[in-house]
């Protein structure tokens, strides 16, 4: 049984894209900011932008909107942080979004096997039912880690 | 009262690096492993060229002693628009020499942060990692990650079907580092 399926009620934060709204759980968001300078580097990762930084760390920026509504968002009002659990490391990821965010407490009901991947429950909230993001299900990911050999392993000194 | 002792800072690490352009956008590497420094102009007629459909990114190469050195295009490499190349480093051990527009400057940084894991393609055999300079994030280059040793592979043997010249020894022309 996951997580979601134990508990009902959770804190999410309402996300808009263009004229969709969508959810991420409370726990997967760091704060949300706005736009800021978008630092863009050679790179063959197609669904990031760039990195913001935000307190001296470097947030990659990952535009969701083409996946989830279609078509890369126009206006950027802020960037929805989220972290997301890989090993024993915490991985940030700005996304876009294109309007005010809103924090809630909803039920949730657990997607099921025919929802598409990137969907991890469903909430309903002011009349509308609303896609709780599997942000896993939407970054973009080492297909064979080992491929890249050696130097994947990430380097940092201070 | 006793005041408590202030605890020691750590020592901060810090590398000497080289700020270069590629096509207009700006790259960092450590300058331990630029052994070499040379124009482009003054290598006329000295390098050879060296077709390997699979490899664009390898117009030419010499040879030093009993190696091959093979000049790598950076904006090739990173995927950028090609560009007028002014000048080459010759990579400490390694057997690349890369083609770049031109120097920045030499600074100091003193934090390397990992690249995210969302970037995870060929840059992450690219960079080491990236610095943050004067509020610019700037990829630190992975010396090792221009050309794998299967195209090394590949190379070697495109160029034993090409008599190659020999490659001006240090200190001749242009600027070691």
């Amino acid at each position: 049984m996951s997580v979601l399926e134990q508990l009902d009620a959770r804190s999410c934060v309402l996300l808009r894209l263009g004229e969709r709204r969508f959810a991420l759980t409370a726990e997967h968001i760091a704060e949300l900011v706005a736009p800021s300078r978008v630092f863009r580097f050679a790179h063959r990762t197609p669904e990031l932008d760039g990195v913001i930084l935000r307190r001296g760390r470097v947030v990659p920026v990952c535009d969701v909107a083409e996946r989830l509504i279609g078509k890369r968002l126009t206006s950027r009002r802020f960037y929805l942080v989220a972290t997301r659990r890989r090993g024993a490391t915490l991985d940030w990821i700005a996304l876009p979004v294109s309007g005010e965010c809103e924090l809630i407490t909803a039920d949730l009901t657990p997607a099921s096997a025919s929802d598409s991947p990137h969907v991890a429950a469903w909430l309903s909230y002011g009349g509308e039912v609303i896609e709780v993001l599997n942000l896993d299900a939407l970054m973009p990911e080492l297909a064979e880690p080992s491929a890249l050999g050696p130097a994947t392993t990430p380097e940092t000194h201070a | 009262m006793q005041l408590a002792t202030p605890q020691k800072s750590q020592p901060v690490r810090a590398e000497q690096i080289i700020l270069f352009r590629c096509s207009s956008q700006v790259f960092a590497i450590s300058s331990a492993s630029v052994q070499e420094v040379r124009s482009v102009d003054g290598l006329a007629g000295s390098p050879q060229e060296i077709q390997e459909p699979s490899l664009p990114k390898v117009r030419h190469m010499f040879r030093r002693g009993e190696r091959n050195l093979y000049v790598v295009n950076g904006a090739i490499h990173f995927g950028l628009r090609p560009s007028p190349a002014s000048l080459l480093f010759l990579l400490r051990r390694s057997r690349t020499a890369l083609l770049i527009d031109g120097i920045e400057k030499m600074t100091t940084m003193t934090r390397l942060q990992a690249l995210p894991f969302a970037f995870c393609h060929e840059e992450r055999l690219w960079y080491r990692g990236l610095t943050v300079l004067e509020q610019n994030v700037v990829p630190v280059v992975n010396p090792a990650g221009f050309l794998t040793s299967e195209e090394l592979f590949t190379l070697d043997a495109a160029a034993s079907r090409l008599v190659a010249p020999e490659f001006p020894a240090g200190g001749e022309m242009g600027l070691s580092v």
